[in-house]
């Protein structure tokens, strides 16, 4: 105890706490400073290897023309991410209500799950590129052929992570709501599906990257027919033209829009689930 | 605030329910509950004392309705029990993490179709009742573990039960806040005037709570003896130290080690 009487007022902490405190502070820094400062590194490194080697810029453009372009060509890259956002969205809504409704349809009955599952396993496994010609063939509207492809690749993990979910609830739960003579439809409503949420939005963080990997992928299969505009298919265009500035700006749109979906939906799950489960709570040091 | 005195309107005479010849093997074969013959009066705190794999809390589902006996069978004699008569307090909190306290607390009655509106004059007083006023809009993981269980008593009160189902609610807390919340029970049992049938392995817990004490054996899960506990209500904190609770627990623990001697010798054979 004696060290405590000798500790002068005014370092309050030990020096194992201010060293605690002073690591906690750097990482929180580190977290957001590092990939900045790495993310202009490699920026800088490209336009320095573009220099010293020459390349000339329909192999690599510089960083300086890729942005150029995309302020340049912006009108018709922007027209071109919103019909790809349009496809984005509309499929993952669509694996919204397809994978839950399905989850709900299964945890009403074994046996139209062991039934039903099988085939979704078949579509999730299959490569959506293996598939598309025959959705080529049935399907005549564009629009309908890309959310078709697109919904099929997001929809499983909405609907194995909402089935995982409706069937975690506590068994002691369950037998509450029982012993309360609880209709299956409030044990749904009031029990199984917020019980399910943090599976649900686990799912759905995943669906929203798949979906727009679904939407861009239909779109290059599709887009060899030069019907759509999307931006998978002014990747294309600017392949056969050899215009990689282009290419590089439409890339680079596809990669900040997954970003963006990701963010936004970690932000959404953040917000239903920061006052009660675990994954949302800070950690305690 | 002095302690209503409702102390033994526990009527003797009025049976609330009879268990006759309860019998219960699981798929698995193993036979949980043998021959079980009990009943329970009209407010009756009742324990079921035993050692683990001895079956009451089986015995207590088959009770809540929540398992089926293999046979035999339970006679509520006559009454017109409805399920809101019946309230349970699980081992854990059981609450719904995502709910406030007052929501935890509504959800019986909201499963009955009572609004929130009509439900906060009980769910108010009944949580004034198990000092959680002021509690209401906090979300489980802010409670303490005694706190938690407070909010599964409510619950189990709200819809104000004829009897009151407890399965090992106290086990997993720590001994001063199990002391506090015996005392509280005990004394919202002397309020409301209901019964209870408490499941637990202390003989400490069930002499201090009990009027009646049925000891059970394991394998096959069966009722040993039926104790009756001799102490006037109320019962507080000096109870526990009084003479004649050490010698009800000394009575209490012979006749479990009995229960538990029988269970050994069967066990050899």
């Amino acid at each position: 105890m004696a060290s405590i009487d000798i500790r002068p007022a005014s370092m309050p902490i030990d020096a194992e706490e201010a060293r605690r405190l002073r690591s906690a502070r750097i990482e929180k820094t580190a977290r957001w400073l590092l990939p900045i400062v790495i993310m202009c590194a490699a920026i800088v490194l490209w336009d320095r290897v573009c220099v010293w080697y020459e390349i000339p810029r329909y192999i690599l453009p510089r960083p300086g023309v890729v942005l150029a372009t995309l302020i340049a060509d912006a009108p018709l890259l922007f027209s071109s991410l919103l019909v790809t956002l349009r496809i984005t969205f509309l499929s993952l809504l669509l694996a919204v209500v397809g994978g839950v409704g399905l989850a709900v349809l299964f945890t009403q009955s074994r046996l139209i799950e062991m039934s039903l599952f099988p085939f979704a396993i078949v579509l999730q496994v299959t490569p959506i590129v293996a598939i598309f010609p025959l959705i080529n063939i049935y399907v005549d509207d564009q629009t309908t052929k890309l959310l078709l492809c697109a919904w099929i690749v997001a929809f499983f993990p909405i609907l194995s992570n909402t089935t995982l979910g409706l069937n975690s609830v506590d068994r002691n739960l369950i037998d509450y709501f029982r012993l309360n003579g609880a209709s299956r439809w409030q044990t749904l409503w009031h029990l199984r599906l917020p019980a399910a949420m943090p599976y649900f939005l686990g799912g759905l963080k995943i669906a929203g990257g798949l979906a727009l990997i679904g939407a861009v992928v239909a779109e290059f299969v599709a887009g060899s027919a030069g019907q759509s505009s999307g931006l998978a298919s002014r990747i294309i265009e600017a392949g056969y033209r050899l215009n990689a500035p282009r290419l590089f700006a439409a890339l680079i749109l596809i990669s900040a829009t997954g970003i963006v979906i990701f963010l936004v939906l970690s932000l959404i799950s953040h917000l239903v689930l920061r006052r009660w489960h675990e994954s949302a709570l800070k950690q305690e040091t | 605030m002095p302690i209503p005195t409702r102390f033994f309107m526990s009527d003797r005479s009025h049976p609330l329910l009879h268990l006759r010849s309860i019998g219960k093997t699981f798929a698995s074969g193993v036979t949980a509950l043998q021959n079980v013959n009990l009943t329970v009066h009209d407010g009756d705190f009742l324990s079921l004392l035993g050692p683990s794999g001895c079956g009451k809390s089986t015995a207590l589902r088959i009770v809540a309705g929540l398992s089926t006996p293999t046979s035999g069978i339970v006679d509520w004699r006559g009454a017109q029990l409805k399920q809101s008569d019946i309230g349970f307090v699980f081992q854990e909190p059981t609450l719904l993490p995502w709910a406030s306290v007052f929501d935890n607390v509504w959800l019986p009655l909201r499963l009955r179709g009572v609004s929130r509106n009509q439900a906060s004059v009980a769910i108010a007083e009944v949580l004034e009742r198990v000092h959680l006023t002021g509690f209401e809009n906090a979300v489980p993981r802010e409670l303490s573990g005694g706190m938690k269980m407070r909010v599964s008593i409510a619950r189990g009160l709200v819809t104000r039960p004829r009897i009151l189902l407890m399965d090992e609610p106290f086990a997993a807390l720590d001994e001063i806040t199990r002391f506090k919340l015996n005392n509280d029970l005990l004394e919202l049992w002397g309020e409301r005037g209901f019964t209870v049938i408490f499941v637990t392995h202390s003989v400490f817990e069930s002499v201090f709570l009990s009027n009646r004490i049925t000891v059970m054996a394991a394998k096959p899960g069966r009722i040993f003896e039926d104790l009756a506990v001799d102490a006037p209500y109320p019962r507080t904190d000096g109870f526990r130290t009084s003479a004649i609770y050490s010698e009800i627990c000394r009575t209490t623990s012979a006749s479990l080690s009995r229960a538990m001697g029988v269970e050994v010798r069967d066990g050899v054979h």
